[in-house]
Formats: structure tokens, sequence, C-alpha cells
């Protein structure tokens, strides 16, 4: 592993992640740079506070549009509200959440997304503790070509994956979404995992199985809760990442099994008259990903910097 | 990339040599197989296969029977609409990674020296979350055209307007065959001369009278001189009756017109119309034609059309910006944290400014990391298919085009031809192979050390 603490020469190679090994740095602030901070900090201090502002306007307008009726939307923009505070309504989420094609949609995007990530999970953890720790010819040639697969893009396989699907009678479930979603999350899955489990101390695996533990329960016992912080971040991460997408939906699902993305998006080609119901669906399709994100920072973080090459 | 060079945690060295690391006491081969097999059965039909089947099928025709060799590849190159996502699709692959990175790298500084980074870094990191759908619809409403509606361009005529006078009355214009004449650009002047001691009358039409602001004052004729004096008004009376250009009891004074006094073609005297619609001009006007200049009538200036065929793929960019300019901050920020601190207090010692800082220490140690950030960002760019399909509206959808959006809409939507959506797909593929390639080599430099 390359370093970086103690040498002056810039060449050298440092991923963020040696870099986090260091995070001691960041506590030592020089004199100097407290005394720069102090003179440039007030236009330093408006200058953020401003990039910020700039930054959550455009979800604050989203918020605010969907607490507006459809009238008020046509006629100003969402600011107006800050002079007319009357026209804030939750009509719009009443009329949401009474529509049936919406509120079936956001249940498929529970029932895709779940599943998705928990066959993730477990599917990559076996492989991965395979990968680390089990002896078989071609195993280092495998681990390659997993590794190999990390940046395939999704595009490559709609059309045959389509077919398949046809084939075998599931384009258009539930289950063909699942599996695709599986299928393009297992590399980093594995890739993840595999190296994570071979940091675990040898010992630990040898004193369960000295204790008579089968591969099963070394498995189920020692591995995956050792592994907890790395599963995760990979299953926030695939949490995410299946949740939000759009375009896998858009081909493998129908109009029974489609999530909330598909649905909403076909009302954005009339986007002026559906705005009553695209923004409160926006909405309440990034309620779950925003609290998943608030609540998981740390392990969202880490997930995104192991591998948001997807 | 980015995965190989960053998945750590504990597992920080990456592939440890595998020769130290012999099974745990001899799990049988079989075993093994079964823990690998689900994993290995879903990546094999998912996604090895298809990168087989779609490479050959992108050597057949559209109905899928004929084979043409690498016609579809010609096909992508010289096709109109494939070119313009070709085109496209390298203007964001340049453009995007870089700008993210550069912002990023900017925000990371920066965040570095208040005490509240951490809350500012949520801030931009947070739309990371959120679905590119659900972006696209953000942004469509930021980019909504209408000053009124659209923040964005909302801000931009706030702007404008501040810097340029805004026209009083969009649309005003004299009778035909008045005291007024067109006089070219969108100015009228009076055909006569302009005497000094006489009240001129400038009538002006074509303003419903509703549209005045509330309040509006009744035009008065103006007091004649010393210098040349007169009246801006609305020529018309409220329920009809009143006599063309004369200012009749009710009708309205048009405040805020300017008025020019223009002898031999240059501006001698300008002044603007009052509440009650009269203006003065100095004795040094008289004789001079009056022109009410274009400026009095243009049309208000509408704001940028975002998303409009020349604008829109910027636009987009710019919507992407917002979302993934926090990703390349969160990562620079966790390099920034390993940077030696004592090569920035030296050079501060030395005398060197905060902008020598950054530029000759802070980014040539960070460099390993800005690559890696720039080269994720690049493989992210290169599939990007939401947020073009949900921000670009129906009538620049062309000119936003890019490849990913170009293969779905070939595969699946009325292009209907699977032949060029594979051969889409494989050159989306090839863009990623030395990816592939620098990954797998890293991971067996790392394995054999």
């Amino acid at each position: 592993m390359t370093t970086v603490a103690g040498t002056a020469e810039p060449a050298e190679p440092a991923g963020p992640a040696e870099a986090r090994a260091v995070p001691a740095a960041a506590a030592r602030q020089s004199l100097a740079s407290r005394v720069v901070a102090r003179t440039g900090g007030g236009v330093l201090r408006v200058l953020l506070v401003l990039v910020a502002l700039f930054w959550l306007m455009p979800t604050v307008g989203l918020l605010i549009s969907s607490f507006r009726g459809p009238v008020d939307i046509a006629d100003s923009g969402w600011w107006k509200v800050f002079t007319a505070p009357s026209q804030l309504t939750v009509t719009n989420y009443r009329e949401l959440l009474g529509n049936d094609a919406v509120t079936s949609s956001l249940v498929n995007t529970a029932l895709i997304t779940v599943p998705a990530t928990l066959l993730v999970v477990v599917i990559g953890a076996l492989a991965g503790y395979a990968f680390a720790w089990m002896e078989f010819p071609g195993r280092d040639w495998l681990f390659l070509l997993v590794v190999g697969l990390l940046v395939v893009p999704v595009q490559i396989a709609l059309i045959p994956v389509a077919k398949l699907f046809g084939e075998i009678g599931i384009f258009g479930d539930i289950i063909g979404v699942v599996l695709f979603h599986v299928g393009f999350g297992l590399p980093f899955a594995v890739f993840l995992l595999r190296n994570f489990f071979a940091e675990i101390p040898r010992e630990l695996l040898e004193a369960a199985r000295l204790d008579g533990a089968g591969e099963l329960r070394l498995f189920a016992r020692v591995i995956m809760p050792l592994g907890g912080p790395a599963i995760a971040s990979l299953g926030i991460f695939q949490f995410l990442w299946v949740w939000n997408d759009m375009l896998v939906a858009l081909i493998f699902s129908n109009t029974g099994s489609q999530p909330v993305t598909v649905a909403l998006q076909q009302q954005v080609r009339q986007f002026g008259n559906n705005i009553d119901v695209l923004a409160p669906g926006a909405f309440v399709s990034m309620v779950v990903p925003l609290v998943v994100f608030f609540a998981f920072q740390r392990q969202f973080v880490s997930g995104v910097m192991a591998g948001a090459v997807k | 990339m980015a995965t190989a060079a960053t998945a750590k945690g504990p597992a920080a060295s990456g592939g440890a040599p595998s020769a130290r690391r012999r099974s745990v006491m001899g799990t049988r081969r079989w075993v093994a197989g079964l823990f690998l097999l689900p994993a290995l059965v879903l990546l094999g039909a998912l996604v090895v296969y298809p990168i087989g089947y779609t490479t050959w099928r992108s050597l057949f025709d559209k109905a899928g029977s004929g084979f043409v060799g690498l016609h579809n590849y010609a096909s992508v190159f010289s096709d109109d609409s494939t070119l313009t996502a070709l085109r496209n699709t390298a203007v964001w692959v340049v453009v995007a990674p870089v700008l993210a990175t550069a912002l990023g790298l900017v925000f990371a500084v920066l965040t570095e020296r208040v005490s509240w980074g951490t809350a500012f870094k949520l801030v931009v990191f947070m739309p990371m979350a959120i679905s590119m759908l659900a972006a696209g619809i953000i942004f469509r409403l930021v980019y909504e055209q209408d000053p009124a509606r659209g923040a964005a361009n909302a801000v931009v005529v706030g702007v404008h307007d501040t810097f340029a006078e805004s026209s009083a009355y969009p649309g005003a214009r004299p009778r035909p065959n008045g005291s007024l004449a067109a006089s070219g650009g969108g100015s009228y002047t009076t055909r006569d001369a302009a005497g000094e001691g006489t009240a001129v009358g400038l009538p002006l039409i074509g303003v419903p009278a509703a549209k005045l602001p509330a309040g509006t004052a009744d035009a008065r004729q103006a007091t004649a001189g010393p210098g040349v004096t007169g009246t801006v008004w609305l020529d018309f009376k409220p329920g009809g009756g009143g006599e063309p250009g004369v200012i009749d009891a009710g009708e309205k004074a048009l405040e805020g017109v300017k008025v020019e006094a223009v002898r031999d073609g240059r501006v001698v005297a300008s002044a603007t119309s009052g509440t009650d619609g009269t203006f003065s001009l100095p004795a040094s006007a008289a004789g001079a034609q009056l022109r009410l200049p274009a400026s009095n009538f243009a049309e208000p200036y509408n704001g940028v059309d975002w998303l409009g065929p020349t604008l829109v793929t910027p636009a987009i960019i710019g919507a992407y910006l917002w979302m993934w300019a926090g990703f390349a901050m969160v990562l620079i920020a966790a390099g920034l944290a390993g940077v030696p601190r004592e090569l920035m207090e030296a050079a501060r010692i030395d005398g060197a400014n905060e902008w020598q800082v950054f530029r000759r220490i802070t980014v040539p140690l960070l460099a390993p990391v800005l690559v890696v950030v720039v080269v994720t960002l690049m493989i992210n760019v290169m599939k990007i298919f939401d947020l073009v399909y949900i921000v670009a509206p129906d009538t620049s959808k062309d000119e936003a085009n890019v490849l990913a959006l170009q293969l779905y809409l070939s595969s699946f939507g009325a292009g209907n031809d699977q032949g060029v959506g594979s051969a889409i797909g494989v050159i989306l593929l090839l863009l990623v192979v030395p990816v592939m390639v620098f990954n797998i080599r890293r991971l067996r430099r790392e394995a054999r050390r």
C-alpha cells in the first residue's frame, strides 16, 4: 500500500482511502492557516452560505411547488408563497395518494428494491466468502473476471436479457426487474465483500472451526456479523441504486409492475399539465432515499467511495 | 478504476496475496462451488452472456436474420441522430466530469476552513441520494421559460433588468397619420419641429387601459414654456367619444416615457414624462424634433431559452453538476485529509500566498485523487440517460440526444432496430474497456506484492 505521510514527492499516488487512514491530519490545523482563515473568513463564509442556498434552492422549489394548486403553479413561481402563504394546500398530495396507479407503483418500488438489495447482499456475501477463504481451481482467474465486470454498462445487456426474460416468461414481471438489478449489482458486491472478508483475522475463523462450526455456520455466525460495516455500505448503496433506477424498470416492467419512477416519467411529456402530479410524486419518491441518506450518511459515503462506478 | 482504487475500509490491501491466505482448513471443492453457484449463474446469464449476444447481434440487421457485418457501426457513424448523440456524449464526457471535479475541489478546499463544513458538505452531497427522475423534474421547474415561473429565468431577468432599463410600454404606438411617425428601429419622431412656448402633444395608443398601473393619473395639458414642454398620454377615452390627438377628460397619462430632442440626428436634450404625462425640455431643444426612443416600447426581456435547441445540453449538464459535484467534493475532501499539513505550512512560512499554496502544493498532492474522480465521473457520464430523457422537452430532444438515450430509442422506441441498438451498446462497452484493464492490472499488481 502506498503511503502519503511524510513525503515531499507529490507524484506518490494516494487513493482517497489511504488518505482516510490518516484522519488525524484533519485535526491538525496550523497557526498560519488559522490566521488566514480568520482574515478572509468573512467573505468565505458568506460565499459558502450562498452556495449552500443555491444548492438547496431547486429542491426547496420542488417541495413548495408540490404544496401549491395547479392553477397557482401555472400562474407564478414557487417563491410567490412567501407573499401569499394561503396558497399552500395538501390537495395535490391527497389526490396523489388517492391515485391507485401511483400508490401501487410505490408499492412496486418497495417490492423491487427490498429483494434486489437482500439478494445482492446474500449472494454477494456467499461468493465473497468463497473467494476470500476457500481453495478451488481457477479462483484468482474468476475473481479477476468479476473485477473486470465492475464497469460493464447495463446498456449492453438490455436487448439480450429482454429476449431471455421473454423466453422464460418473466418479461414484465417484478422478478425480472429484481433479477436484472441483482445481476448488475453482483460484481461490486463480490468485489467489496471479498476484500473485506479477506481482512478478517484467520484466528477467529480457526477458533470457530475448532469449536465444530461447519461452513454455513461459520458464514452466518462469524463472517456476516464481522462483515457488518461493508454489508451496510453495500446494502445502502444498492438500495438507493435500485430505488432510484428508471432505465431498467422502463424496459423490464409493465403497467402492473412498474415502479414509481416509471409511472412518473409517463407524465413528464405533458409537463405543464401534470405538474400537480409530478411535483408531489417526485417528492414522495425522494422521501425514502433522503431518510436513508440522512440516517446512514457514513455508510453511504463509504459505499459511494468504494464504487460509484456503476 | 475508482473501485479498485478506493474500495478499502479494512480491506485496505485489496488483493491480498492469495498464497498467504490458504483455504480455512480444507473446505471441500463442491462446498466452494455451492457458495459460488448463485453468483456465477446470475453473472453468467445476466452479464457475461449478454455481452457476447449483443456483440453478435450487432452484426445482424433489424430483423436479426441477415448478416450485415459492420454495417450497423457504419450507420451509427453516419446517421444524423446517432451522430448528434455521439457528439453530445463526447461533449458530456469532456465537460461534465472536469467541471464537477473542479467544483468539488474548490468546495473541499474551502469547507476545510469553516467550522460548519460538514453541514455544507451534506447539503451539496444530498442530491446524490435522489433519483435522476426526481432531479429531472426539479430542473424542469428551474428551467421553466416564463420568468414568472422558472427560477433560473427569474434570476436572469432580475439581473438583466437591474442593469438594463426595462421598457415602460411594450406595444405602444402612435395613431397612423398622427403627429408622430415611425423613425426606424422601433422609435417614433414628431413630424414637425417643436417650438418654444407651445405645449406638444405626444399621443400613443396600443396599451390596454387595464394594463396601466392602478392609480394612474389623468393626462394634463402641459403649461407652455419656458423651454419645450408637452404631454405623453394614452389617446384613448374609456367609453369612447374622444377626439384623436386631443387630451380629452379621462384619458390617462403615460408616466416614465423617455422623450429625446433630436436635431440633425443628434440628441440635444432628453426628459422623462411625469405622473401626469408632462415633460419639459430646456430651451436648447427648441426647433428640434421630439423622438420617443425604441427603449420605451421594446418587448420585456424574457430570459434565456434554457431548454431550447441550442442550450439544452449545457442546461442538462448544469443539472448533472448539481447532482454530482458533491460526489467529487466528498472524495477530494477525504484525500485532502491525508495531505501532510507541514508542506503547506512550510510554504506559507516561505511567503507563499493561499493561491500559490493551492496551485503548487494542494493540487499536485491531490492529483491521484483528482484522476480517480474524473475517470469515475467519465464512466458515469458516458451512460447518462435518465436526466436527458426527463429534462429535454420533446421539442429539443433530438438536439439533446446522447448515446445511451439513442440506444434505448433504437432498441425499444420508435427506431425499432436492435442491430443498431446493439452496436451502440458495444461502443459503450468498448469505451470502458481501458478502465476494465486498468482495474484488473491494478489488482494483479497488488496481489503480487
